[in-house]
């Protein structure tokens, strides 16, 4: 162990040589060996496995995976309509949530960037922080009791004679929106921090209204931040299953891998191709806008 | 910004409205779990403090604890290392290739949980024939922390120039004293805040984790997903909550210190440590697209 | 200059994936050969030999089993005398029990009828050694032998007890007390409970649909809910396809049915005995069929018939062995059998029961009335009678109940 460490220790001080002497290739090299080796090997690896297995097949009856190449789970994928439809009620969902956690994040993100002083500032922080560090589960099991047929929310509703959306997609998205606001808030009060006061001023002296300042000043620059809030809200919404499971009866894409995953793991693998897909092309869309280049 | 005061008003209404929104499911799980019927019910018919006697008193919670901190921490070690090795050679230099590792570094985290945790359950069980255990929860685990390390450490140096390593070197420090007693002062507070976020990542990941793990061990947040599953004693799980939230003042107080550390940045920036993880897309991409 | 670089990033990142792809073929290729499980034999099931003598205790035990059957009451006594310590895991369904049995981490599971053939079939389980569990000999005699635990003449797992699937109703929003499925299968009676209804998430609740047509559309001719042909299994999933919009929750465990009750969310469903219990024990106002109906519809139901399996790679082979004689011990069984409300497969655990009717309750002691509950089985192409080869298999009813809940 000790011999390692300063082997470590040796290799680590001989790869530092290279940062400020000596060739290029070979220092940035060296330096890149161990974490590309892990994320190429490893990773870029498993998917490429992922890849793979989505064209095997099981034996129905013990469920065990016969490796020879067959196109039978994309078939099924693309001919089976109620895949269609469980994909398209999940990318309709994490474009939902992320138009919802965008509307609800923006005012409070703006709020504490440029309006609320330092100390209330620091508060607002630990404030949106806050809920992060309450386990996801958890929240998910709040909300089950919230929104329940005896739940919190009909019990708070019936004085009024009103009644909740009860448990199905209505719920999935409020959920979902609840458990990734901070991811979108963050993104966005750091954008907004980033735009100098000078410029707002500038505009202002400049004798425009305050509406027009934040239409042609603060929303151009800080939608990058949007964007890279979005790609979370998107992204984690797209994945989920276990808000799905415990909220609603309504099957998304993640409900149906894990379902698939206990007796036919190629179709699984198969089905996760399908949000690696959006989520890349979701990447490139937000990258042809030009919308990270700011941030 | 100069505003009107019914602007103002406006948006202080709408800040009011979004906090409540975050707050009222915490409230309710703070009030679940002081109640007096084994099941979730509302409101609760009377309350107690027997769930948090069960907590503290529960071996299997506490196990879980461990593991979950055993994990967090070697995850974070990993990240760390290899997060570091990677934002040093990417950090101040433009080679080719530096647009795909910087994409590389993010894609973990940009996929959904779920595509981790099939496409390493895979690997692990069908072609490698290595079974779940713990390392391959940590494996996971670090694979989407490189990240947020990597993004905090790059920041730094893209802020600082090279010119104070430039001077070590030129008086005559070994690459390794220059690392030793420039670079790395200088990056500390980064590599605590992507640290603290790393483990703090690790610490509430499930989906990942589900996947991964394997039989008889269970992370804190398998912990809570069994003990849903397993009746009788549901409002434990709230208890447990209550005390994790209580316990997490000790990273968010870590965090205000390192951002304190920081000086001339904001205020929050330190303390919105799990923030930098979207942020980290968002700078990655950056790097990526310039 | 940009794009320029952009292509390169591009075709540098198709490089490194076109040779992994050409990496990972080889792995895979290699891998493919070692890594089948169990028996290497292609045919057949079942894998590794059975028991010839029983060792000591290798201290631990790792189980799979269904909520309600591995409890800290009957379990603290095993790991006392038998030094084993248990560390169990609940699984919500049966394909979940065959997935963790795959990892070969787990020393044995209670199966259902729909998990054994196929654990079987999967090389996952060893034959037992009957010799080497003595409490075996005063098991039911209807429970021995029977196609979901005896393969190829050779004994699969010990039985553990069996039940059927309860229809539960809240009494409160459910009146008159229903006796029939039509509750939630008959979408004109349903429509009533709308959003309100539960329903188990499992291929197996199929089954039911066709169980209430076995009753109901005698022109479909079924003879056993879990052998249909086309015909008859389009209409069930048909039937079951009617019932979405009425379904307020598909449960996949035990306590969220619970809570699902207690909370209001559920009026009106399938469930098991045990969670049926737990609602009594927090005293909720639900309801089942009562003991004068046998506990059942007037259609009769689906239920199981459970039995402990060994794994083929088994780690603590001694003590799974330990565990199976322990848990059908007069004693042990009418414990599990009570707490979860199934007849006990011990014929000596009703001496043992706090209750003394119980099994007389639970109709342990009358083969008659297992006639109308249908156990959970694995459907399979060839149906039982005549060999013919036209049923719908598992496959079938897995992407059948995906369709279902849409």
């Amino acid at each position: 162990m000790a011999t390692d460490a300063v082997v470590v220790k040796r290799s680590a001080g001989r790869r530092l040589a290279g940062l400020f002497h000596g060739r290029r290739r070979l220092q940035i090299g060296s330096l890149l060996a161990a974490p590309m080796a892990w994320l190429v090997i490893l990773y870029l690896g498993s998917l490429v496995v992922l890849l793979i297995t989505a064209f095997w097949t099981v034996n129905p009856l013990s469920g065990t995976v016969i490796k020879e190449f067959s196109l039978e789970n994309f078939e099924e994928l693309v001919n089976v309509p109620v895949y269609r439809e469980i994909v398209w009620r999940t990318v309709r969902t994490a474009i939902l949530v992320t138009f919802t956690d965008a509307i609800i994040a923006f005012p409070i993100a703006f709020y504490m960037a440029k309006i609320a002083g330092r100390k209330t500032k620091a508060l607002l922080v630990v404030a949106v922080l806050m809920p992060l560090w309450a386990s996801y589960l958890v929240k998910i099991i709040a909300w089950r009791a919230i929104l329940a047929e005896h739940g919190v929310l009909n019990w708070a509703l019936s004085p009024l004679g009103l009644h909740g959306p009860g448990e199905g997609v209505t719920s999935v998205w409020l959920v979902m929106s609840y458990l990734w606001l901070p991811y979108m808030v963050l993104p966005i009060f750091a954008g907004l921090e980033r735009i100098p006061d000078s410029l707002i001023s500038a505009s202002e002296d400049l004798g425009a209204h305050p509406l027009t300042t934040f239409r042609r000043v603060v929303l151009p620059l800080s939608f990058p931040a949007v964007v890279a809030g979005s790609i979370f809200t998107f992204s984690l919404t797209l994945g989920d299953y276990l808000a799905p499971k415990l909220v609603s009866n309504e099957q998304f894409i993640g409900t149906s891998i894990f379902d698939s995953i206990t007796n036919n793991q190629p179709f699984a693998a198969a089905f996760a191709l399908v949000p690696i897909v959006v989520v890349i092309a979701y990447l490139g869309v937000a990258r042809k806008l030009g919308a990270f280049e700011h941030v | 910004m100069r505003l009107s005061k019914r602007a103002k008003i406006i948006l202080r209404a709408c800040v009011g409205l979004a906090l409540t929104f975050i707050y009222i499911p915490l409230l309710v799980i703070l009030v679940e779990a002081f109640n007096s019927s084994r099941i979730l019910k509302w409101p609760p018919p009377s309350f107690t403090f027997h769930w948090f006697g069960q907590a503290v008193e529960s071996e299997s919670a506490r196990e879980a604890l461990v593991t979950s901190i055993e994990a967090g921490a070697v995850a974070m070690l990993i990240a760390v290392v290899l997060g570091t090795l990677i934002s040093l050679a990417v950090g101040r230099r433009h080679f080719f290739g530096r647009d795909t590792i910087s994409f590389l570094v993010v894609l973990p985290i940009a996929l959904p949980g779920i595509v981790t945790g099939v496409a390493f359950s895979n690997t692990f069980t069908q072609v490698l024939g290595i079974s779940l255990s713990l390392m391959t929860v940590i494996i996971g685990h670090a694979t989407f922390c490189i990240v947020v390390v990597y993004n905090n450490v790059v920041a730094r140096l893209r802020r600082s120039s090279g010119s104070f390593e430039e001077a070590s070197a030129d008086l005559g420090a070994d690459p390794w004293q220059t690392f030793r007693w420039v670079t790395f002062p200088s990056l500390r507070s980064a590599l605590g805040a992507g640290a603290l976020l790393a483990f703090a990542l690790s610490f509430d990941e499930i989906i990942v984790t589900n996947f991964t793990i394997g039989a008889g061990e269970e992370t804190l947040p398998i912990w809570i997903y069994h003990n849903l599953f397993r009746p009788k004693e549901l409002p434990i799980v709230p208890a447990v909550a209550v005390i994790l939230i209580l316990l997490s003042i000790i990273p968010v107080y870590l965090a205000h210190r390192l951002s304190s550390d920081d000086g001339g940045l904001t205020p929050g920036r330190g303390a919105a440590a799990r923030a930098s993880a979207p942020a980290a897309i968002a700078e990655a991409e950056a790097t990526a697209a310039h | 200059m940009r794009r320029e670089k952009d292509r390169h990033a591009a075709r540098t990142a198709w490089f490194v994936v076109a040779g992994l792809v050409a990496f990972m073929l080889v792995l895979a290729g290699c891998g493919g050969g070692s890594s089948t499980s169990g028996g290497s034999t292609g045919s057949g099931g079942g894998g590794g030999e059975e028991l010839q003598k029983l060792g000591k205790g290798e201290g631990e035990l790792n189980l799979i089993s269904w909520a309600g059957y591995v409890e800290p009451e009957w379990v603290k006594p095993f790991e006392g005398e038998s030094g084993c310590k248990v560390n169990d895991k609940v699984a919500g369904t049966s394909d979940e029990m065959v997935k963790l049995m795959e990892t070969g981490q787990y020393d044995g599971v209670s199966a259902s009828g729909n998990a054994t053939a196929r654990l079987w079939a999967a090389h996952e389980v060893a034959p037992v050694n009957v010799s080497l569990v003595p409490n075996y000999k005063t098991v039911f005699a209807d429970l021995k032998g029977q196609p979901y635990n005896t393969f190829e003449g050779k004994p699969y797992g010990i039985p553990h007890g069996r039940g059927a699937n309860l229809l539960m109703w809240n009494k409160n929003d459910v009146t008159p007390p229903p006796s029939s499925w039509e509750i939630t299968l008959n979408p004109k009676v349903a429509a009533k409970y709308s959003g309100h209804i539960t329903q188990y998430d499992d291929p197996m609740s199929i089954a039911e649909g066709a169980l209430y047509l076995m009753n109901h559309e005698k022109s479909l001719g079924i003879e056993n809910p879990y052998e249909l042909n086309e015909e008859q299994f389009d209409a069930a999933v048909e039937l079951m396809k009617e019932q979405k919009p009425n379904v307020g929750e598909y449960w996949s465990s035990a306590e969220q049915q619970i809570e699902g009750f207690a909370n209001g969310s559920n009026q009106v469903g399938t469930t098991w005995q045990y969670q049926y219990f737990a609602l009594k024990g927090e005293n909720e106002p639900v309801e089942a069929s009562p003991a004068s109906q046998g506990f059942l519809p007037k259609e009769g139901a689906t239920g199981w018939s459970d039995t402990w399996m060994i794994s083929a790679h088994a780690k603590h082979p001694n003590c799974m062995y330990m565990w199976m004689n322990y848990i059908i011990s007069p004693k042990a069984n009418a414990e599990v059998a009570e707490f979860f409300g199934e007849a006990p497969a011990q014929e000596k655990a009703c001496e043992h029961t706090k209750n003394p009717n119980f099994c007389s309750e639970y109709h342990a002691e009358e083969p008659a009335f297992w006639k109308r509950v249908w156990y959970w089985q694995t459907p399979l192409s060839e149906c039982s009678e005549g060999g013919e080869t036209d049923c719908m298999n598992y496959n079938d009813w897995v992407r059948a109940w995906t369709e279902i809940k849409g």
